[in-house]
């Protein structure tokens, strides 16, 4: 079964369509890629699954819910988590609250119980902790913990907001240009990382990049978006040799 | 340090300054036993705004609302039968009301609880949508609910005012309930819901993408601050026993918000540390309202020049000093006795 199944959905901004009759379907464990050139409409598909904007026409399906106009707090609670583009973390709380933010959702107590730290919030508190800081350890976080997510380094930042996603325990990751700022060594490194995670958390990864060499090597499965329009969907194979993905990506190849 | 041995010096700081009340509260003259209520009440109110404007980003302009709206509430309750129907003589008060007396403590809750009530009111309606509108509500709330009480005369006398409310706020009252505020919002702001709010303050997007319910949590803080606001402006209507529509206008607000950005939006020692040094500026002030005599020349008494230098001031924050005293860092004890030592513990 498919864990997730967005059905031809459509985004308008006023009289621009920036993604159209879009659809897509994930199954567990798989990692799919979602490429194309600049304003593509490639972070308008995201925001729309994740539930920043709400589509036009069409349905979102996760899990067998109908999640199309959810808040983007609630479609999270389900399982979908996501990562920016351009990097949104809380910069002036610490690495650790960053982490500690993204487990909140699961939080049992009420406010009252956890100002006047009850036992019951207190083992909540010391569990999300404890989790947190293992997670951190994995990703090679841990000797950032008590500095400002802000003054980190720029790849560690893409790390945390990774670490970020994955502590709300979601079932899909979604990653946008994960890669961005990274030279080939860095991006290759990044996508043996995604691997990893997709293996440990157990999860289904779908994640966006600009360019289509950097997605090669992990991508099941490619989707190509040109203004708005899925021009193209197959394996790594079938989109490189695509007639209508090469024009649609001239010029932008060179600089790949 | 060990963090019990930090909680031992805590209780011990509190302790100490409460012995130093009971001696100010015997043997200081009452106009300084007035300014030490003051600072009191202004870091209550202070850490009520601080709550949404410095901690969850929100931007409310309510304070004064509130406080009127507290005030009002613990007048009524803890004012005698007897005066009540005394200041009432224009029209006469609702019998319900004549009748209605509870002691201090329940009147001050009390004062809260109706002023959250009104908070969550307005609060529900304007924090469904995106953007800043809270501001715009509140402001307006602000200056609406002084056109009611104004007009509601049965229930507040009007523009009349209400005079003779026992003045119980005495100094274990102020500064109790400002110690309690102070505990109670570090443990809250310690806490998972504080993180929420503060990850709310950095990036609302990012923070709904990480699953907080931005509705919830934001009437959660606003509903707070009206609390802390409505007893606030309870122990100040029973600290001056006279009260009227007209107190409680934006220039009221706008006196906290200046606290606020100057202790540093997101610093709870910053509040407490600027609520108390302006209250005193604002008294020594006092004196470049009243004509001076410098000996070689005799100034004129300028009304309203009070608000000119306090919002010079504000000016000269915005300007130099953006951050506030304290920017968003708290004193701590280690900041005291130099770091090293026991860095790693404030987690
Ligand atoms: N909130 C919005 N309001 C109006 N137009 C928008 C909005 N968001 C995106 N657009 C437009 O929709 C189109 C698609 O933008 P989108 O950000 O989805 O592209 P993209 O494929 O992610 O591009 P990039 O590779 O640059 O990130 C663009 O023309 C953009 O200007
Ligand atoms: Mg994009």
């Amino acid at each position: 079964m498919n864990l997730l199944e967005v059905k031809n959905i459509t985004v308008k901004f006023g009289g621009l369509t920036a993604v159209s009759d879009f659809s897509l379907s994930l199954k567990k464990g798989e990692i799919v890629g979602l490429i194309g050139p600049n304003g593509a409409g490639k972070t308008t598909a995201f925001n729309a699954i994740t539930g920043i904007y709400k589509p036009t026409s069409g349905g979102i399906n996760f899990g067998g819910k109908d999640i199309t106009r959810m808040q983007p707090d609630k479609i999270t609670k389900l399982g979908i988590a996501r990562t920016f583009q351009n990097i949104r973390l809380f910069s002036n709380l610490s690495v650790l609250e960053n982490v500690l933010v993204a487990h909140h959702l699961r939080l049992k107590s009420s406010f009252a119980a956890a100002m006047l730290r009850l036992p019951g919030y207190l083992r909540e508190e010391r569990a999300m902790r404890k989790e947190a800081e293992e997670l951190l350890g994995g990703l090679a976080l841990s000797r950032f913990m008590d500095e400002k997510a802000g003054s980190l380094p720029y790849g560690q930042q893409r790390r945390l907001e990774i670490a970020r996603a994955l502590a709300t325990h979601p079932k899909i990751l979604l990653l946008d240009e994960p890669a961005a700022g990274m030279n080939p060594k860095e991006s290759h490194e990044l996508m043996e990382f995604i691997e990893e995670i997709r293996d440990k958390f157990d999860l289904s990864i779908f994640m966006i990049e600009h360019h289509m060499q950097v997605v090669m090597g992990i991508c099941e499965r490619i989707l190509v978006l040109d203004h708005g329009v899925t021009i193209a969907e197959g394996s790594p194979e079938d989109i490189q040799g695509n007639q209508k993905v090469i024009e649609a990506y001239l010029g932008v190849e060179t600089d790949a | 340090m060990k963090s019990t041995a930090k909680i031992l010096l805590s209780i011990a700081a509190i302790l100490l300054f409460f012995v130093f009340l009971y001696w100010a509260q015997k043997n200081l003259d009452p106009y300084k036993v007035r300014i030490l209520n003051l600072c009191a009440i202004n870091i209550i109110l202070t850490l009520s705004l601080n709550l949404t404007n410095g901690f969850t980003g929100l931007f409310s302009l309510g304070t004064a609302g509130f406080m009127a709206v507290g005030a009002y509430v613990s007048a009524l309750l803890t004012m005698p039968y007897d005066i009540k129907t005394m200041n009432f003589f224009m029209v006469p008060i609702n019998p319900v009301l004549a009748e209605l007396h509870a002691p201090f403590i329940a009147a001050l809750i009390l004062a809260g609880i109706v002023s959250t009530v009104v908070g969550f009111l307005i609060g529900a309606p304007v924090l469904k949508l995106k953007g800043d509108y809270l501001a715009i509500a509140t402001l307006g709330f602000g200056e609406i609910i002084s056109v009611v009480f104004t007009n509601t005369q049965t229930i507040t006398n009007g523009a009349l005012g209400l005079k003779g409310i026992p003045q119980y706020t005495i100094l274990y009252w102020s500064w109790g309930t400002a110690v309690i505020v102070i505990i109670g919002l570090m443990m809250l702001l310690n806490s998972s819901y504080g993180r929420a709010f503060k990850a709310i303050r950095e990036d609302e997007t990012a923070a709904q993408a990480m699953g907080i319910n931005l509705f919830y949590h934001k009437l959660l803080s606003f509903s707070i601050s009206a609390f802390i606001a409505g007893i606030g402006g309870a122990l100040l209507g029973n600290l001056i026993s006279t009260i009227d529509p007209t107190m409680f206008r934006f220039s009221l607000t706008y006196q906290i918000l200046l606290m606020v950005v100057l202790g540093g939006m997101g610093s709870i020692t910053g509040s407490v540390i600027s609520a108390s040094i302006m209250t005193v500026i604002m008294e020594l002030l006092r004196a470049v309202e009243s004509p001076m005599n410098l000996g070689f020349i005799s100034l004129p008494g300028i009304p309203g020049m009070r608000m000119v230098v306090f919002s010079a001031l504000l000016i000269a924050v915005a300007l130099f000093m953006r951050r506030g005293i304290m920017g968003e860092k708290e004193f701590s004890w280690d900041m005291l006795f130099g770091k090293g030592a026991g860095r790693r513990e404030s987690a």
